[in-house]
């Protein structure tokens, strides 16, 4: 008994220490990432759809500045502007600005605030929307993001973060139909 | 004169008893059509009708200030909730989900016939494949997520395209679910009235209405409102606010200097009679010639009570302090004829506003004649019947004698001829170095509305993305269907000018209802499902896309081509059915539909450049549509009847010096009666030119009232000198000077008025009546009022 006391108390003991450690190196990137006011990366963007044969591509610019703007600019294969600041997001296409409030239409809420909050460090924030699962280190890490909402569950499954320290490198997106969007960062040489 | 008394006064009394009745029943219009044309030329009637019933004067924008952004959601969705089951109301807007989704429902379910892109070449196999290639790089893009759902249904993107359409303008910001302003410290609201702009009453009620649905207000919030609407009501209440405080306060004016002139309540009361008497005749002659009556034809009606109480103040003061009857037998003879020839040039300044073509103007005309002559011959037929044999005014002498002493020490200083000449010449001389400026050609002028309101209502038309409507390309025709299929047609040339950068873009109510004959061709344009099916195979066959995907286009194509055009009735209960609603106006017999330009956001300037615009549209021989710019027509409208007043002014002071040559029968005494009145409206004009104003019509008025007032004074000190004796000298110019302070009284209150037109109004005459009593005394030198005897004027 007394054994396999002391084996569940290790395995306990050594599951709240990987935990633990867990917990400490999220908590070290969402620091160095709050660290950061500003960035820049180039994007490759790939959606993978059950409608069609092959992904579709695009690409182009992604500008972050604390706390709360982001912009996505799309050069290929349409130019596109996005921008998300505060609790609107525009869309610029050819002639016509959309300028959208994020109460309105919470469907957009995990797309937008699983990059943005993540670019932040804002931790708190990310909980808010989404159950986090933090696993690597902090110098090579992956951030699985599951919406806490059941309406938000039934257009997206899991959202997953991939980074080194302090810089984003990839961002996938699982649909629950099965469809997935893969983003790829390379952030820019001039960029601090 | 061989009426018995008692006949005039049951005469007089018929006539009283017979206006009170139309003055009881008369119809008053309060709408701005007092500033519209009579007889309008096409154009002008297109500009009637924007101005009276355009989707632009039903537009009432409301704006929520104060608190936070959640409560004030909650009171916008409140207000809607309570004023869109009103009738009063076409449409309240806050931006909300539910709206936008029944919207997209109706636009989705319909966008085979919406589409401009549907024909027969879009269906085809390169036609397909182009707009389902199209379809799959926007899939790409940011939405492609959310989009996708989408495409099974509508692989060729007619949707986008429709929505882009729509979308012209930059959409507001929506906030808690409502439109809020950029900077987000106001939540908005646009509620359109069913009622046409110009029906002020209507639109207060309107006003009262979003005012009680903002009740309960929670506190801090507060509820801000701008629009033509909003504009005219407050125009409306101010002018009323203002001619009736100013119309009190100058009438006790009036009746404080009557009873410390005359010391007799009975004087007074009778002296009041032929003011009231013409301003019931005024009102009276306007309902029998037009069949109603401006309200801003009754606001200038106070403008009667500064004329019409001289006659009565000439009688009373004149006849004074001799045997009663006598005394009246004596100024019926040898005054009434003086007064009797001020009041046909009045008659003759005023007969010269008649054909104007501004409806307000033709009215204020009228009525002036109707309450002068109606006034004048109480005070000659009636007043001496009705005055008790033993009243007895204030002798006015001790006071004419003060007056006498100032006048004649004034004529002892240099010769008053040359400074007349030298002031007539300065005065000119201004007025030709301000010939540029003089005139104020802008009907702004006239608007009573303060910049900063002006400038509330352009931020809240910035932020709601609702242009302020100046620039239309206009199609008129016989029918709904045929000013539709002239908007269309006007569409690929105003597309061309968008691409040219010349405009940011058009709405045109072809885009929520195309025309019967373009729903036909695109439900025509539909292959049925085996072609459209074989077609689909060969065009997505080199594309990412898999032709088993799209079994949901194929149904829908199949269920539009089965389906009806759709109708007008069809849009309601969408916000479709408003934005159509605004762009077509529906008249007896004729429809026109409606063309707003907008402005490119790139342009520094917000102004089109209008010309090049025409230039388009006519070189394109587009059939009944041309294009307006409602600023630049209202403007010019404006200045015609400036023009034309001033011209009509001319033919009227013509028309005095006829008058004057014949009944005064020497040229010498008509330039000695016109001298001083002249110089009077000259001195004012260069004086108010001098001060920086700009005259506009109302001065004109004013300038016409001068001479109205002025003549009396001039023609009685050319009475008094052709036949001294008739006349006693310091009774006379008493009675000027009380006539001439009661005038500067009515006047001068009016000049403090914040009421532009009021104030114009009074600054002319209350300064031009003081100036024209002066400059006759100083000019006409009566025989009797000259220090020394110089030489003898034969009369004629």
């Amino acid at each position: 008994m007394r054994g396999w006391a002391g084996l569940c108390c290790v395995l306990l003991g050594s599951a709240a220490t990987a935990a633990g450690a867990a917990a400490d190196d999220l908590d070290a990137v969402m620091h160095a990432l709050a660290e950061r006011s500003q960035g820049s990366a180039s994007f490759v963007e790939r959606h993978f759809l059950a409608l069609l044969k092959r992904p579709v591509e695009s690409s182009g610019e992604l500008f972050y500045r604390a706390p709360d703007r982001l912009e996505k600019r799309t050069l290929e294969p349409h130019p596109e502007n996005l921008i998300i600041e505060g609790d609107t997001l525009s869309i610029e296409r050819g002639h016509h600005t959309r300028v959208l409030d994020l109460h309105a239409y919470p469907e957009f809420a995990p797309f937008v605030e699983s990059i943005r909050a993540t670019l932040a460090g804002d931790r708190s924030a990310l909980e808010r929307v989404f159950n986090l699962k933090f696993t690597g280190t902090a110098a090579s890490w992956s951030l699985d993001l599951v919406p806490l909402n059941p309406e938000m569950l039934k257009t997206v499954a899991e959202i997953r973060i991939d980074g080194l320290r302090d810089l984003l490198t990839q961002v996938e997106i699982r649909e629950t139909d099965g469809d997935r969007s893969l983003m790829t960062l390379t952030p820019d040489s001039t960029s601090p | 004169m061989t009426t018995r008394p008692q006949r005039r006064i049951a005469l007089w009394l018929l006539a009283v008893a017979a206006s009170t009745w139309m003055v009881v029943h008369a119809h008053y219009v309060a709408d701005l059509s007092a500033f519209l044309p009579a007889k309008p030329t096409p154009l002008q009637q297109l500009l009637v009708d924007q101005l009276r019933d355009g989707p632009a004067s039903r537009l009432i924008l409301i704006a929520l200030e104060g608190g936070d952004p959640a409560t004030r959601g909650e009171v916008a969705r409140a207000m809607v909730a309570k004023l869109r089951n009103q009738p009063q109301f076409a449409a309240v807007e806050d931006g909300d989900a539910a709206t936008v989704g029944r919207d997209r429902e109706f636009l989705f379910q319909h966008r085979y016939v919406l589409s401009p892109a549907i024909t027969a070449a879009h269906f085809s196999v390169t036609g397909l494949r182009q707009a389902i290639s199209d379809t799959i790089d926007d899939l790409a893009g940011s939405t492609g997520l959310l989009m996708k759902a989408l495409v099974p249904h509508d692989p060729t993107g007619e949707m986008s395209r429709i929505l882009d359409r729509l979308a012209v303008g930059p959409a507001p910001r929506v906030e808690h679910g409502v439109w809020a302003s950029a900077d987000g410290r106001r939540t908005l609201l646009v509620a359109q009235t069913a009622a046409a702009g110009s029906d002020t009453d209507a639109q207060a009620r309107a006003l009262e209405a979003i005012s009680r649905a903002f009740q309960p207000a929670p506190p801090g919030v507060r509820l801000r409102l701008t629009g033509p609407g909003v504009f005219a009501v407050a125009a409306r209440e101010q002018i009323k606010h203002a001619a009736s405080r100013l119309a009190i306060i100058s009438s006790l004016g009036v009746i404080a200097l009557l009873l410390w002139v005359y010391r007799s309540t009975t004087a007074l009361i009778l002296g009041l009679l032929p003011v009231a008497t013409g301003a019931l005749a005024g009102i009276a002659a306007v309902q029998l010639a037009w069949g109603m009556v401006h309200g801003t034809t009754l606001g200038f009606g106070i403008t009667l009570i500064g004329e019409a109480v001289d006659y009565s103040v000439y009688f009373f003061v004149q006849s004074a302090g001799r045997g009663a009857a006598v005394a009246m037998q004596q100024w019926q003879r040898a005054l009434w004829p003086t007064v009797r020839l001020g009041m046909l040039t009045s008659v003759c300044g005023f007969a010269s506003l008649l054909p104007s073509g501004f409806p307000g103007l033709a009215q204020l005309g009228l009525y002036s004649i109707a309450g002068l002559l109606a006034a004048a011959l109480v005070t000659r037929f009636v007043l001496p019947e009705l005055t008790p044999r033993t009243l007895q005014v204030r002798d006015l002498d001790p006071l004419g004698n003060r007056l006498h002493a100032g006048l004649a020490r004034l004529q002892r200083g240099p010769a008053v001829g040359v400074i007349a000449v030298l002031l007539a010449v300065l005065a000119a001389g201004v007025l030709y170095q301000h010939r540029q400026t003089l005139w104020n050609h802008e009907l702004s002028a006239l608007s009573p509305i303060s910049p900063a309101d002006l400038a509330f209502d352009a931020t809240l038309r910035s932020d709601l993305g609702t242009a302020n409507v100046l620039d239309l390309i206009v199609v008129t025709g016989p029918t709904e269907e045929a000013v539709l299929a002239g908007a269309e047609r006007a569409a690929p040339v105003l597309q061309e000018l968008t691409a040219a950068g010349v405009i940011g873009g058009f709405d045109s109510p072809a885009i929520f209802l195309p025309s019967l004959a373009s729903q036909r061709a695109r439900l025509a344009a539909l292959p049925d499902r085996a072609v459209l099916s074989a077609r689909l195979q060969a065009a997505v066959a080199d594309l990412d896309l898999d032709a088993g995907q799209l079994a949901p286009f194929l149904d829908d194509v199949d269920r539009a081509r089965s389906g009806a055009p759709l109708a007008a009735a069809d849009l309601d209960g969408t916000s479709l059915a408003v934005g159509y609603a605004a762009l077509i106006l529906r008249h007896p017999g004729h429809f026109t539909a409606l063309l707003p330009l907008h402005a490119n956001s790139a342009s520094v300037t917000p102004d089109l450049d209008v010309a090049r615009i025409a230039a388009a549209v006519s070189s394109a021989r587009l059939a009944n549509t041309q294009v307006l710019d409602l600023k630049v027509q209202t403007d010019a409208l404006y200045a015609s009847y400036l023009e034309e007043a001033l011209r009509l002014s001319g033919i009227g002071l013509l028309l005095i010096i006829v008058l004057l040559r014949f009944v005064l029968r020497s040229v010498r005494r008509v330039a000695r009666v016109l001298a001083p009145l002249l110089l009077a409206v000259l001195a004012v004009a260069a004086g108010l030119a001098l001060l920086g104003v700009r005259l506009n019509i109302l001065h004109l008025v004013g300038m016409l009232l001068i001479f109205a007032v002025g003549s009396n004074y001039a023609l009685f000190f050319d009475t008094a000198q052709i036949t001294p004796g008739d006349a006693h000298p310091p009774r006379l110019l008493a009675s000027l000077g009380v006539a001439n302070v009661s005038t500067v009284i009515g006047f001068g209150l009016l000049a403090f008025s914040a009421v532009p037109v009021l104030q114009a109004l009074g600054a002319t005459v209350a300064p031009g009546a003081f100036l024209a009593l002066l400059f006759a005394g100083l000019l006409c030198r009566p025989r009797s009022l000259r220090p020394r005897s110089g030489p003898e004027l034969t009369h004629a």
